[in-house]
């Protein structure tokens, strides 16, 4: 493949570089094995999650009860949105494959009007993982952990999960200040305070009979065991610690902490790939437009950044298994 | 042209008109997958929950169908298809030998921490 972007002079010879067994340029093959270096990256993590997982195969949260929420819209929906996410990134990289393919037939207008929905399909895809974090940080129902680190959730009878909002009386008169480095020992404060204390779920709990505890623990049929009321109310009493209220990297209402931290450390890392490579390709889209390509007569640059923004697309592809499905 | 496209994929079976009608037909296999996919992963089938090799069925499903999916993206669209058996070879074989090799080696090491804490003497549900 001779393009005009790398000329050494030494064409035809065989040696010094001339001879091309591979057929593809230097920059599109560094392209190819800074890939392979990103995708053992990538299947690091991920094989990291899974030991995590398989370590704690009993009590793993389900990602279906996680991540539930479509924006504008009320009510249960799992994977529909993770499934439109999905969708909107390998479509942007069919255009993508389009603007290379118009690129070869040295279309410019083409290739621009491609370049520019392309960006927008990843600034789409970022936006929507940046809800998913917010909706996530944010949490649903609340849960209580206990001593040992464990989550209880709250259900009904028909096990259907109820809110502590649902159930739970803050006590007007027991408000306590949050803690902060100015006042007392200096340097030292505390995480935003939760918004009921342990003593005023379990009055909550005392007080409503249809209210039942939900472990983590996942049986025979695939699902959470809920315990007995006398149960409920002995968890309670005697093993919970803390209120917590949606997932950070140290306590995580869904669940294992360690799914909350893999979480945001893969969907980060490969949401930041994602703004990288919106980046590389608003360069390239600037590029197109006043030019270069056209009077370089190759477009192959943005073959490129098509190789690197599929890239993305492909360990979505993982991550939406890994994460949302299996 | 100088870039020459193979346009046939299933082996041959479905071979398109020109570069641009492949990519469109494989953006449709792609969106049935994934269809596929969100069904199955929303409906949770009763037979999926059968084990197999240690592993739930249904999921196998979902791993093999992300593989499917990864060979069409990999091989169409960045047109792996296109290049030299020496470049594919040696993108695609390194990749997968050591994905493997890590993956078998970290699971079968955390299948072990968690038969250590089920059937062992360690406690950690105070």
């Amino acid at each position: 493949m001779s393009t005009a972007v790398a000329n050494t002079g030494t064409e035809g010879k065989a040696w010094d570089g001339g001879n091309e067994p591979l057929k593809a340029s230097y920059g599109k093959m560094m392209m190819w094995f800074f890939i392979v270096s990103d995708a053992l990256t990538f299947s690091g993590f991920l094989a990291a999650y899974g030991f995590s997982r398989f370590k704690f195969i009993d009590a793993w949260p389900i990602a279906d009860e996680v991540f539930t929420h479509v924006p504008f819209f009320h009510g249960n929906y799992p994977m529909i949105y993770v499934a439109f996410m999905t969708f909107v990134l390998i479509m942007s990289s069919v255009t993508m494959v389009l603007a290379v393919d118009a690129g070869h037939h040295l279309n410019k207008s083409k290739v621009t009007i491609y370049m520019f929905l392309t960006i927008i399909g990843g600034i789409i895809f970022v936006g929507s993982q940046a809800w998913e974090w917010g909706t996530f940080i944010k949490g649903d129902f609340g849960a209580v952990q206990t001593k040992g680190g464990n989550i209880l959730q709250f259900v009904d009878t028909e096990g259907n999960r109820v809110a502590l909002r649902d159930f739970v009386v803050a006590d007007a008169h027991a408000e306590r200040t949050q803690h902060e480095s100015k006042n007392g020992l200096w340097f030292i404060d505390e995480g935003a305070l939760s918004s009921y204390t342990v003593a005023e779920v379990l009055h909550g709990l005392k007080s409503h009979e249809n209210v039942l505890v939900r472990t983590q623990i996942i049986n025979e049929e695939g699902e959470k065991t809920v315990l007995s009321r006398v149960e409920s109310l002995k968890q309670i009493k005697e093993n919970a610690r803390l209120v917590v209220e949606g997932a950070n990297l140290q306590v995580n209402e869904y669940g294992s902490p360690l799914f909350a931290d893999f979480f945001f450390f893969i969907t980060g890392f490969h949401g930041f790939h994602v703004f990288s490579g919106i980046v590389i390709n608003i360069i390239i889209f600037f590029n197109v437009i006043v030019g270069t390509y056209e009077r370089r007569k190759s477009y192959e640059m943005v073959e490129k950044v098509g190789l690197y923004w599929h890239f993305v697309d492909l360990v979505w592809v993982f991550v939406f298994t890994f994460f949302y499905l299996v | 042209m100088a870039h020459e496209h193979k346009l046939e994929i299933f082996r041959g079976l479905l071979k398109f008109k020109s570069n641009t009608q492949k990519i469109w037909g494989v953006l449709i296999f792609l969106t049935i997958i994934t269809a596929i996919e969100v069904v199955l992963g929303i409906v949770k089938p009763g037979w999926g929950k059968s084990m197999f090799l240690g592993m739930k069925l249904l999921n196998w499903i979902f791993i093999i169908l992300t593989i499917v999916k990864a060979y069409y993206i990999t091989w169409d669209f960045m047109h792996m298809r296109d290049e030299t058996k020496g470049l594919r070879r040696m993108v695609v074989w390194t990749a997968i030998f050591l994905i493997l090799y890590l993956v078998f080696i970290l699971l079968q090491e955390g299948g072990y921490v968690f038969d250590v804490y089920d059937k062992g003497y360690i406690k950690r549900d105070f």
